[in-house]
């Protein structure tokens, strides 16, 4: 278990790295800009082409991509805990099925990118709430009741998605696909995810440790003065929330959510310092955004001029990392 | 039972007519009970009795369907959320029969979750914790162990951390259900002799448990639960009988006196 000091000079380091990361997603790109000149340009120091590109193309974007990262390893943070499963992922109740599902209705009926990204979010909220009303019932909760109806849920999204698919013309499946697949090109302001963002960590942070004990099991926990069916039903709405704003600016990216968490969980198991959230959730989002923003900006130059939707990029890194880590993980007892 | 010394405190636990059903089961009806400071009960009966559910419910961790409850004078099942669950987690420690690691963690992480009800929402374990939780691992002889991995344990250790987490919490009412599961049989007598010691230091014990006797030699106390909604609750030397635990069992069994102790065997 890390000490209160170390943990703030793990989350400083990683301060550093997402300012590093800004940088070269800054820097990079068609138009190459010097270290300097984004610096000057991001203090307003500085007129011309290369400030213009910085501050009105690559720095919105840039924003979003670290937001959304942040939001999705956060979100896949917290279902790994409530779900008890550290192979549990933000999507896997159907959140993003349900977004998916609203976005897509609305390119369909040829409605604007604002209106889009309305009913993206219109169908996240939907689904999440059909899920807590569903897996609630009559009864409480239980997690399986819970995992089951998510993964319902989210199987109804995919068929109601390949419907769409399905009989969407052509001109408009390829705006559709790389919806679905997470792109960044779509997203309008980075504010809205940032603000989340930052709110989600504010509000989660007093509780770390009472998720800890909620990590244990609810026995545990209950026996150890957490009120547990509120701290649970409190990190799934919030969890949901985070991941409808992250899937709402930029489309369903896989993989952030489930491999930024469990790899920050494995370093930190491997530094001795256990599972402790404390220091995971707040490293989690801080990592997840950097990680978004590098493949981000890879995915605007791996083949320039044209764009790959960063989705592919994070699945195409994301499986072999989880796949290698899967096979490294230590023996238990059975 | 027994008249007492009026004492200022309320007791560690009580019950009045208390009822206790499950799954259309009852348990115990107008079950009169009061566990106080010093004493150590055990808890028998057979598979499926509701020892266990018994358990649970004093601990607050399932509600009563009738009956006044209260643990150090918090009323159940109120105070099992809130503000109220907190304060109710600093007095009363409860050992669940089944442990789960879900997570990896190190031994040390494990116990220092016992020191959660006493620290507020924004502290760090402290020295003072970690002293606390490496006492606690000594004393259930897993000195050497604060840095090993929890699911690298073997069930009988996993037992004995689950036990060391429980003293980490440092309650006042033990609740221990089957706290004897997966040891062997020197850690068996180590670990019922430590919680001995807490019930004569002050504490008080409630242990659900398989052997007789066992429960004679280190239970002054015992509540027996015959299933049909019966329960027996008195001092060990006269409740723990062969002809209530033939009963109890619904198995002849048979009184053997050794050195001072009463062991049951199966005639």
């Amino acid at each position: 278990m890390p000490t209160r000091r170390r943990a703030l000079v793990i989350l400083a380091l990683l301060v550093l790295l997402a300012a590093a990361s800004l940088l070269a997603a800054l820097m990079t790109g068609s138009f190459a800009v010097a270290p300097g000149a984004v610096l000057r340009a991001l203090s307003g120091g500085a007129d011309g082409v290369g400030t213009d590109v910085v501050l009105n193309l690559r720095l919105p974007r840039a924003l979003a991509a670290f937001a959304c990262g942040g939001l999705l390893a956060l979100a896949g943070a917290l279902m790994q805990v409530l779900l008890r499963n550290p192979l549990a992922d933000p999507y896997v109740l159907g959140i993003s099925g349900g977004a998916a599902v609203g976005a897509l209705s609305a390119m369909l009926a040829g409605l604007t990118l604002a209106v889009m990204n309305l009913a993206a979010f219109a169908g996240a909220l939907a689904a999440m709430l059909l899920v807590f009303g569903l897996a609630h019932g009559d009864s409480s909760w239980t997690r399986s009741r819970l995992l089951l109806t998510g993964v319902i849920v989210a199987a109804g999204c995919g068929a109601i998605i390949a419907l769409i698919l399905t009989i969407a013309p052509d001109e408009g499946l390829r705006g559709m696909l790389f919806w679905l697949m997470g792109d960044l090109g779509q997203a309008i302001s980075p504010w809205p995810a940032l603000v989340v963002l930052t709110l989600g960590l504010i509000v989660t942070l007093p509780f770390a440790r009472e998720l800890n004990l909620l990590a244990r099991g609810d026995t545990l926990a209950h026996a150890l003065g957490v009120s547990v069916d509120p701290l649970k039903h409190g990190i799934y709405l919030l969890a949901s929330l985070l991941t409808a704003v992250a899937v709402t600016t930029a489309g369903s990216i896989g993989f952030i959510g489930l491999v930024v968490p469990h790899l920050v969980r494995l370093a930190m198991i491997k530094l001795g310092w256990g599972n402790d959230q404390r220091l995971l959730l707040p490293a989690a989002a801080l990592a997840g955004g950097s990680l978004l923003l590098l493949a981000d900006t890879l995915s605007r130059i791996v083949i320039a001029p044209q764009q790959l939707p960063v989705g592919v990029l994070t699945a195409l890194l994301g499986v072999p990392v989880f796949l290698f880590l899967l096979g490294r993980q230590p023996n238990e007892r059975p | 039972m027994n008249a007492r010394e009026p004492t200022v405190n309320p007791p560690l636990l009580e019950a009045i007519q208390l009822e206790v059903n499950i799954g259309g089961h009852r348990i115990c009806r107008n079950l009169d009970w009061r566990v106080d400071a010093g004493e150590s009960w055990a808890i028998l009966g057979r598979n499926g009795a509701g020892k266990s559910t018994l358990l649970a419910t004093t601990a607050g961790l399932r509600s009563q369907h009738s009956g006044r409850l209260s643990v150090a004078g918090l009323a159940l099942p109120h105070a099992s959320a809130g503000a109220a669950a907190r304060a109710m987690a600093r007095v009363r420690g409860y050992l669940s029969q089944h442990q789960i690691d879900p997570f990896a963690s190190t031994v040390m992480e494990s116990v220092l979750v016992g020191r959660h009800p006493h620290l507020g929402r924004w502290d760090w374990e402290s020295a003072d914790d970690r002293r606390i939780a490496g006492a606690a691992l000594t004393e259930v002889d897993l000195g050497g162990f604060a840095e090993r991995e929890v699911q690298t344990l073997s069930g009988g250790e996993r037992q004995r951390l689950a036990v060391a987490q429980l003293l980490a919490q440092e309650p006042l009412l033990y609740l221990l259900d089957e706290p004897l599961t997966h040891l062997d049989l020197s850690h068996q007598v180590a670990v019922m002799e430590l919680f001995a010691r807490r019930a004569a230091a002050g504490a008080a014990i409630v242990a659900v448990l398989h052997d007789p006797g066992f429960a004679a030699r280190y239970c002054r106390q015992a509540l027996l639960l015959f299933g049909d909604g019966e329960c027996l609750a008195g001092a060990a030397d006269e409740v723990i009988t062969a002809t209530n635990l033939t009963r109890l069992y619904g198995h002849p069994l048979r009184e053997l006196r050794a050195d001072g102790d009463r062991w049951f065997v199966p005639c």
